[in-house]
């Protein structure tokens, strides 16, 4: 576990880093709005983008780059036709089915190779080259609301968890180099790779769910990952009043199992009018959303601070 | 004809549009589930599942008796999956990719395979329609290669009885929204007119250009936020093949876990225009491809 230096001298001693990870499982039920909100609400944190293949938080904070980065990881096989000798036996062993044949010889489907070198190793001609991939860029940012870490892998590239944890190291060292104590992590929907990256070393995972089949079902699964990897976990039911009695059974899931419910926000075209105008939430005039928004961030520092 | 259903943002409605698409069908189709991480599909189309498998990735197990410790495997696997240090041989089963690598190259021959899980791969039925789904074990990193694996069911089912098939795919525009789209005869980009559904359709469009696939937008949602979203598409020559309205009804029904075709006579219209869209897009672009070549 790390620590910062309390800011204002040395009267309350060390404190705790902290990091939250706002996710959801589905996709879609608010969690970069919410997100964009608590980064408004939140005092003395680094932000960050942990959705690195679809990232919309940006659309929000409009952040100004300070330092740009290229992202490499990975390499792809290239066939090199003047070397290669047609022999086959790159297609043959590819278990990714990446290697075909045409008329210009055997090619290697870029969208389909896993990167992982069989075919380079076993080419008798040695007519295969392994070059490095560059797979996006990440930027560390100012933005109206603090400092911002974030990328973008580029469309159709390997969704690296790697990335994922770039950004994480990052946003940590510049969290202790400026005395900040909280990183705030917009996470990715599902379960898969970079959803585990950015659940790594986070104490709390506040899920964004939605009362429909898909958000129940979906927020389950993202509960039962938190728990596989043991991290904290608290819920927000978003747009509560779509449906009261798949409410009441999110509801009954949660008080079951433990889960603190962080917030219920109704469903509120504010949301949407407020990132047309690329602006947060609570940025604009007091409504009873960003009222309920305000107690819901509030809550979730309590759960931290825990 | 094998159409994929994919979006860019998540949340946009590609659940809601496959299972719409699969019910007004007209001819023998198969409802394919392939967002493996957070399938959905089966929550609306409420199928009879008549049979389920698991599913595995062939990872390395080392005869520690015949390893000399040569460390040819660590040296070729690109995952750190296999390592040696000193007299020691350590696997990873969780970071293998399943490639082979450290198997055929062994001069040993110490190393065969085991399996990890990946998921499961459960098939039946759902009215007319035939249903495929993958479900991708908790805490499993990688979803490509069950993915693979549904696919792989996919040609089998449809090599036996002929059938479209319309694929629910997963959210994003990374490896395993690409794996999902890059055997379909057409995709169909499901969004929504606001920025987060803009910025990321973009990127959609980006990501799924090169594979030279007749694409269609459907904006669900349709008088959201604004209108951007359409010069897009009027700017790449992408034809929106349908537009849902924002109506708390159609949200609400969506909620109640219910097929939004059979809220009004006039949604069921959409997804019959859609479908004609879809088939004619398909048609479109065979006919093209035929005049190149």
């Amino acid at each position: 576990m790390e620590f910062v230096t309390w800011r204002n001298g040395t009267a309350r001693g060390r404190r705790l880093m902290r990091e939250v990870v706002i996710i959801s499982g589905k996709g879609g039920t608010g969690k970069t709005s919410l997100t964009g909100a608590f980064a408004h609400l939140a005092s003395n944190k680094v932000i960050c983008d942990l959705d690195v293949d679809a990232p919309d938080l940006h659309l929000l904070l409009r952040p100004s780059h300070q330092r740009e980065e290229e992202f490499w990881s990975g390499y792809e096989a290239r066939i090199d036709s003047d070397l290669c000798e047609r022999c086959g036996i790159c297609a043959s062993m590819c278990r990714f089915g990446a290697i075909h044949e045409n008329d210009n010889g055997f090619m290697v489907d870029p969208l389909r190779c896993e990167g992982c070198k069989v075919c380079v190793a076993f080419c008798p001609a040695e007519a295969i080259k392994f070059p490095q991939k560059q797979c996006g860029h990440w930027y560390m940012s100012s933005t109206r609301f603090g400092p911002m870490v974030h990328a973008q892998l580029f469309p159709g590239e390997e969704n690296s968890g790697r990335l994922v944890m770039v950004l994480k190291q990052q946003a940590r060292e510049l969290a202790k180099a400026r005395d900040l104590d909280l990183v705030l992590c917009d996470g990715a929907p599902g379960i898969g790779c970079p959803v585990i990256s950015s659940l790594s070393g986070t104490h709390l995972a506040v899920a964004v769910t939605e009362p429909t089949p898909s958000g129940r079902h979906d927020l389950e699964r993202v509960a039962d990952l938190c728990g596989h990897f043991k991290v904290g976990f608290a819920v927000i039911i978003n747009k509560y009043d779509l449906n009261p009695d798949e409410t009441k059974r999110i509801e009954a899931f949660c008080s079951d199992r433990g889960y603190p419910l962080a917030a219920h926000l109704p469903h509120d075209p504010v949301v949407t009018q407020a990132m047309v105008q690329t602006k947060v939430v609570t940025e604009l005039p007091e409504t009873d959303f960003s009222r309920e928004l305000r107690l819901t961030w509030a809550r979730i520092e309590e759960l931290v601070a825990r | 004809m094998i159409v994929s259903v994919a979006s860019g943002k998540g949340g946009t409605g590609k659940t809601t549009v496959s299972a719409s698409l699969t019910t007004i069908w007209d001819g023998p189709v198969l409802a394919v589930d392939l967002d493996v991480e957070e399938p959905n599909l089966h929550l609306f189309l409420r199928p009879t599942i008549e049979e389920s498998q698991r599913a595995y990735i062939k990872i390395p197990v080392v005869d520690e008796s015949k390893c000399t410790y040569c460390g040819t495997c660590s040296d070729l696997c690109q995952f750190k999956a296999i390592s040696v240090v000193n007299k020691l041989v350590l696997t990873f089963p969780e970071m293998c990719h399943g490639c082979g690598g450290c198997i055929a190259i062994c001069p040993e021959k110490a190393i065969s395979e085991g399996k990890r899980e990946l998921g499961e791969i459960s098939w039946g039925g759902a009215g007319n329609a035939g249903f495929l789904m993958g479900r991708l074990r908790i805490g499993e990193a990688m979803s490509p290669p069950l993915m693979r694996q549904v696919k792989a069911r996919l040609d089998k089912m449809i090599a036996k009885d002929p059938q479209d098939a319309i694929i629910d795919a997963p959210p994003g525009v990374s490896c395993p929204a690409v794996n999902a789209v890059i055997d379909s005869d057409v995709i169909i980009l499901v969004t929504e007119p606001t920025p987060f559904g803009l910025y990321d359709f973009q990127l959609a469009w980006e990501a799924f250009c090169p594979l030279n696939k007749p694409m269609g937008a459907v904006v669900n949602r349709a008088g959201l936020g604004n209108d951007q979203i359409y010069n897009f598409c009027q700017d790449k020559g992408l034809p929106v093949l349908a537009e849902i309205p924002f109506d708390r009804a159609i949200a609400e029904a969506y909620a109640r876990g219910q097929i939004i075709t059979e809220v009004s006579g006039r949604i069921e219209q959409i997804f019959i225009d859609l479908r004609d869209g879809i088939r004619d897009l398909a048609e479109r672009h065979g006919s093209r491809e035929a005049a190149y070549a």
